[in-house]
């Protein structure tokens, strides 16, 4: 019988984008956007301690529109990964593991999430 | 790398579907898409429409796909057998999730109901997917008694209560693979990554008092791939009928292999 090669059942196209991998896939995607976000950290440090003119073309880029929004992205990215790692680590110590609990711990994870990313975007801007 | 897109041999909505409607008069009727492969037709795979009358029908999702199968399309092709939630053969991907079409009431689901097969594995025909990775990897794991010491000549290996205890829950595994298939981890390495199912039974063989090869049974598991490749993203616990929390089971390995090197 020639056989021919059995084809491979939908998997993301079909599965439900379920809190699970949603928080897990933001975990990855914002550690990758932090990694960037840190060398931009240190061009700034860089720029401020060559002198005024560094410190004042950063100034204005911090200062814009667009400098205002990256950097509370940069922020918001820093808590989710933040406090979803401790998520990680409460796991990594064997605990939270019942659907129930994982449940709970994700829903405190997006509160926990918002609140100090509004609160830190607040101070620095407001 | 993970290829998240599926290959052209794959992909199933090219080929139109097929519609079978409800006999005229029904009452309640509920629409069910279903995938469909025919490995003699040399097509590719597509999803047929369903309408069933659910006034006339039991209320599960096995019912339904009983009732299209015996009054609307004999061709339609799944496994089950006890239609009870204890032999696992109907594990399909209902409603973008993972469960036994036999637990799974149609009632749960809002709207039509999308019903595929497990999801990233080869496709036998229409549900049925080729486990025989899935089982090669139970078998890995050796999930049996092994010991050194002669058993005792009068009676069997005795455990206490509390032991027993212990392997209860992951002695409740039914291999049915909705959660290794759930897994994205185990979608992108299905063959260097054991998979939920897998590293649940081999913990629930680590901490039985009675087994001898605990060692053994880490050196094999101590692997960037086989374990480690679970990342905690925890769409086996959602997805397991049996509520058997496999990323637990995992996480406990994972604490035994560190603290061994303590």
């Amino acid at each position: 019988m020639n056989k021919r090669e059995r084809p491979l059942s939908p998997h993301l196209q079909v599965y439900k984008l379920e809190y699970t991998m949603a928080l897990s896939g933001g975990h990855r995607i914002s550690g990758i956007a932090l990694s960037v976000a840190f060398i931009a950290l240190v061009i700034c440090l860089a720029a401020l301690a060559a002198g005024p003119d560094g410190y004042n073309v950063i100034a204005g880029w911090l200062g814009s529109v667009f400098g205002k929004v990256l950097f509370s992205a940069a922020v918001t990215g820093f808590w989710y990964h933040f406090t979803t790692g401790l998520r990680h680590l409460r796991w990594d110590a064997g605990v939270g593991f019942e659907r129930a609990e994982a449940r709970r711990s994700a829903w405190v994870a997006v509160v926990v999430i918002v609140v100090l990313s509004a609160a830190s975007i607040c101070a620095i801007f407001c | 790398m993970a290829d998240f897109t599926l290959p052209a041999n794959s992909r199933y909505n090219e080929v139109p579907g097929r519609e079978f409607r409800a006999v005229a008069g029904a009452s309640r009727v509920k629409t069910f898409k279903i995938y469909r492969f025919d490995p003699d037709s040399g097509e590719k795979p597509r999803v047929d429409r369903y309408e069933v009358d659910l006034d006339r029908c039991g209320p599960m999702v096995l019912d339904a796909l009983i009732k299209i199968k015996s009054e609307l399309d004999p061709t339609l092709t799944f496994r089950r057998s006890c239609r009870e939630g204890i032999c696992g053969s109907c594990a399909m991907n209902i409603d973008g999730k993972n469960t036994l079409a036999c637990t799974k009431s149609i009632a749960d689901v809002k709207g039509n109901v999308n019903i595929f097969p497990l999801p990233h594995m080869p496709v036998v025909k229409d549900l049925v997917p080729d486990l025989t990775n899935f089982y090669a990897q139970y078998a890995a794991v050796k999930p049996w008694l092994q010991t050194r010491t002669p058993a005792p000549p009068d009676r069997e290996r005795l455990q206490s209560k509390e032991d027993q205890e212990k392997i209860d829950r992951p002695s409740a595994c039914i291999l049915c693979a909705c959660c290794s298939t759930s897994c994205p981890s185990y979608w992108w390495n299905p063959e260097r990554y054991l998979g939920p199912a897998a590293l649940l039974a081999a913990y629930r063989w680590i901490i039985d008092s009675r087994d001898e090869a605990t060692g053994e049974r880490l050196d094999f598991l101590d692997d960037a791939y086989r374990l480690y490749r679970c990342h905690t993203i925890m769409n086996c616990v959602e997805a397991c009928p049996k509520d058997l929390a496999p990323g637990k089971a995992i996480a406990e390995i994972k604490k035994l292999l560190v603290s061994r090197t303590l």
